[in-house]
C-alpha cells in the first residue's frame, strides 16, 4: 500500500455557534456555521473547498446551501463513525488529485427535532427487528453489553461501566462547552434510572443539537495554513453487520481490523499514542473498543479502565472533551471526537489540556456496533 | 386498542416465512450449498464462500431455541410500547443454528427470570388479519 503518512493535514476545526439545546436551528444551520467557523479556524473560506464531505444529508442539499460547485463530493453515511472515515477518503481523494481543499460537516438537531428511527419498509430491519421494538441505539446496544456481561462477569462489568462514565464526567467540568457539568458520583451512576436493562441512564449519550466541521488539505497548504497543521498519519474502516442481530460477536466490533490497520499504516504502536478518542456512544461501547483496537485482550476492559485512570490525571488519556456521555452528543458523534483531537494536539484545550501531546488515535463507532473507522493525527 | 408497532411488510423472498407464521410454523431459508439454514430469508444464501448462492430452499423449524442475549426495555421507543414497558428484546439461537431477534414472552421480565442460555419455544401473536409474530416462552 503507498505511503499516505502527512501527506495530508487538517487545518481547521470547530462547532457551530451555540450546541447543546438549540430549538430554534435547522440541521442545515448547524452544518453552515460549523463550515464557516472551521474555515476561519483555517484561515481560509467558502471559496477554497472544492471536495465535500458529509453523511446524514446528501452532499447535493449541503453544497446547495453552502453555495459550494465541489469536484469531489462523497455522501458515505455509515452512521456516527462516517466523519472518521471522511478523513481516509479526503486523503485518498487529495493525493489522487480531485480536490485539494476538503470540508467535512455535520449538522444535527438531534435533541430538538428528534426524528423516529426508521427505514424503508422493505428492509430486513423494518421487518425482522422493528416489529418486535429493537428501535434505536439503547435498546440494541443493551443486548450486545448483556452478551459482554454474560461472557466475562456482571458485577466486572457493571463496575466498568460506571468507572467509565464517572471519569467522562470529570472532563466534561472541565469543558466549557460540555452540556453537562454537574458532579456525578458512583452512586449517582448507580442510582440512574434503567432505560434499557442493563443500561442505566447514566450508560447511555446526551442528545443535543450540535454541528461541527473540519477543512483537511495537502501537504501543501497545509503549510500556509493559519495554525500548525496536524497530520493524519494513517486511517481504516470496515463495517461488518447492519443489524445488531447479526452482529458475529456481540463483543468485538470492526475495530479489531481498523485499529491494527491505522496503525500499521502510521507506523505507531499503541504505546505510541497520547491521547485515545473513543466514540462513547454508551459506556460499553468504550469497553468493547478498547478490547477491538487492542489495547487491551477481549474481556480485559474492566481491568484496564479501573480506578479511574481515564480521568483527569490518570495515565490512559482518553476522551478529554467530556465525549458523547457528557459534552455533546446530537446523533452521529463522530465529528465531535476529530475536534478535541486536533484541539489537543495543538494545545488549545486550556484546564482539560494534556502535557504536549504528539499522537492521537480517534475510533469512531456507527450504526449498531456496525461500523468504525480508525484513524491516528499526529503533531511535529 | 388498535395494534399501532411497525408491521413488517413481506416481500417476494420472504413472503413464505410470514404466511407459515401465521399458520403458526417457523420456516427458514436453507442453502442445499452450505447445507445450512440462515436468518434472515433471502434469495441469496449470504455465505461469500458458497459456491451456490441461489440454490436455496424453504424448511420447518423445530421451534425451539436458547437464549443468546436480551435486554429490558424500561422507556418506550415508539408509541406501540408504550403499554408494554417493560419488555424483552432477545437474540436467540434457532436450534438449527441461525440466530433471530424476536421478544421473550415472559411474566415477570427480570434478570433473574432471564438466564443465558434458557431454553425456549416459539410461540405466535396475530398483530393483523394477514400476520403474526414469531416470540420465544421459557419452556
Amino acid at each position: 500500500m503507498t505511503d499516505l503518512r502527512k501527506t495530508v493535514a487538517i487545518v481547521g476545526v470547530d462547532e457551530s455557534d451555540e450546541i447543546g439545546k438549540v430549538p430554534d436551528k435547522s440541521n442545515l444551520q448547524h452544518h453552515a456555521e460549523a463550515a464557516h467557523n472551521a474555515l476561519d479556524d483555517a484561515g481560509m473560506s467558502m471559496k477554497d473547498v472544492n471536495g465535500l464531505f458529509t453523511a446524514g444529508t446528501s452532499t447535493l442539499n449541503l453544497a446547495e446551501y453552502l453555495g459550494i460547485e465541489p469536484s469531489f463530493t462523497d455522501t458515505t453515511a455509515v452512521g456516527g463513525s462516517s466523519f472518521i472515515i471522511h478523513i481516509a477518503h479526503a486523503m485518498a481523494a487529495i493525493n489522487a488529485g480531485y480536490c485539494d481543499v476538503a470540508l467535512v460537516t455535520h449538522g444535527e438537531a438531534g435533541r430538538s427535532r428528534r426524528s423516529r428511527p426508521g427505514g424503508d419498509a422493505a428492509d430486513p430491519g423494518s421487518q425482522f427487528e422493528s416489529p418486535y421494538g429493537f428501535l434505536g441505539a439503547p435498546i440494541n446496544y443493551a443486548m450486545a453489553a448483556r452478551r459482554y456481561m454474560h461472557q466475562y462477569g456482571e458485577d466486572k462489568t457493571r463496575q466498568a461501566m460506571a468507572e467509565v462514565a464517572v471519569a467522562t464526567r470529570k472532563w466534561a467540568q472541565l469543558n466549557p462547552k460540555a452540556y453537562m457539568q454537574d458532579d456525578m458520583t458512583f452512586d449517582d451512576y448507580h442510582d440512574s434510572r434503567w432505560i434499557s436493562w442493563p443500561f442505566h441512564l447514566l450508560d447511555c449519550c446526551l442528545v443535543t443539537d450540535a454541528g461541527g466541521a473540519y477543512v483537511i488539505t495537502s501537504a501543501e497548504r497545509a503549510r500556509d495554513a493559519k495554525k500548525k497543521p496536524v497530520w493524519v498519519l494513517g486511517a481504516a474502516e470496515s463495517h461488518d453487520h447492519n443489524l445488531i442481530s447479526q452482529m458475529p460477536d456481540l463483543t468485538r466490533t470492526v475495530a479489531k481490523n481498523t485499529g491494527p490497520s491505522a496503525l500499521e499504516r502510521s507506523g505507531v504502536t499503541h504505546d505510541d499514542i497520547d491521547l485515545a478518542m473513543i466514540y462513547d456512544s454508551f459506556t460499553y461501547t468504550v469497553l468493547a473498543t478498547l478490547e477491538s483496537l487492542g489495547f487491551c485482550g477481549p474481556g480485559e476492559a474492566p481491568d484496564f479502565v479501573a480506578n479511574q485512570r481515564t480521568a483527569p490525571g490518570g495515565d490512559f488519556a482518553m476522551n478529554t472533551s467530556g465525549g458523547g456521555l457528557s459534552y455533546t452528543h446530537s446523533g452521529m458523534y463522530g465529528m465531535f471526537l476529530v475536534l478535541e483531537a486536533v484541539r489537543q494536539l495543538r494545545g488549545e484545550c486550556g484546564d482539560r489540556q494534556l502535557d504536549d501531546p504528539k499522537l492521537c488515535l480517534i475510533n469512531g463507532t456507527g450504526g449498531s456496533l456496525s461500523s468504525t473507522g480508525t484513524t491516528v493525527l499526529a503533531v511535529d | 386498542m388498535a395494534y399501532n408497532k411497525p408491521i413488517p411488510v413481506p416481500q417476494g423472498e420472504s413472503d413464505v416465512y410470514w404466511q407459515k407464521a401465521k399458520e403458526k410454523e417457523l420456516w427458514l431459508r436453507y442453502c442445499n450449498g452450505c447445507e445450512e439454514a440462515y436468518f434472515y430469508p433471502t434469495d441469496f444464501c449470504r455465505n461469500i464462500e458458497c459456491a451456490t448462492p441461489r440454490d436455496t430452499k424453504w424448511v420447518k423449524a423445530s421451534g425451539k431455541a436458547t437464549l443468546f442475549t436480551y435486554g429490558i426495555v424500561q422507556r418506550a421507543p415508539h408509541p406501540g410500547f408504550v403499554d408494554d414497558v417493560p419488555f424483552v428484546t432477545a437474540v436467540v439461537e434457532l436450534e438449527e443454528g441461525p440466530k433471530m431477534p424476536t421478544n421473550i414472552v415472559i411474566e415477570d421480565p427480570t434478570p433473574e427470570n432471564l438466564q443465558i442460555g434458557m431454553a425456549l419455544e416459539v410461540v405466535f401473536e396475530d398483530i393483523t388479519d394477514e400476520l403474526a409474530l414469531p416470540k420465544f416462552k421459557p419452556v
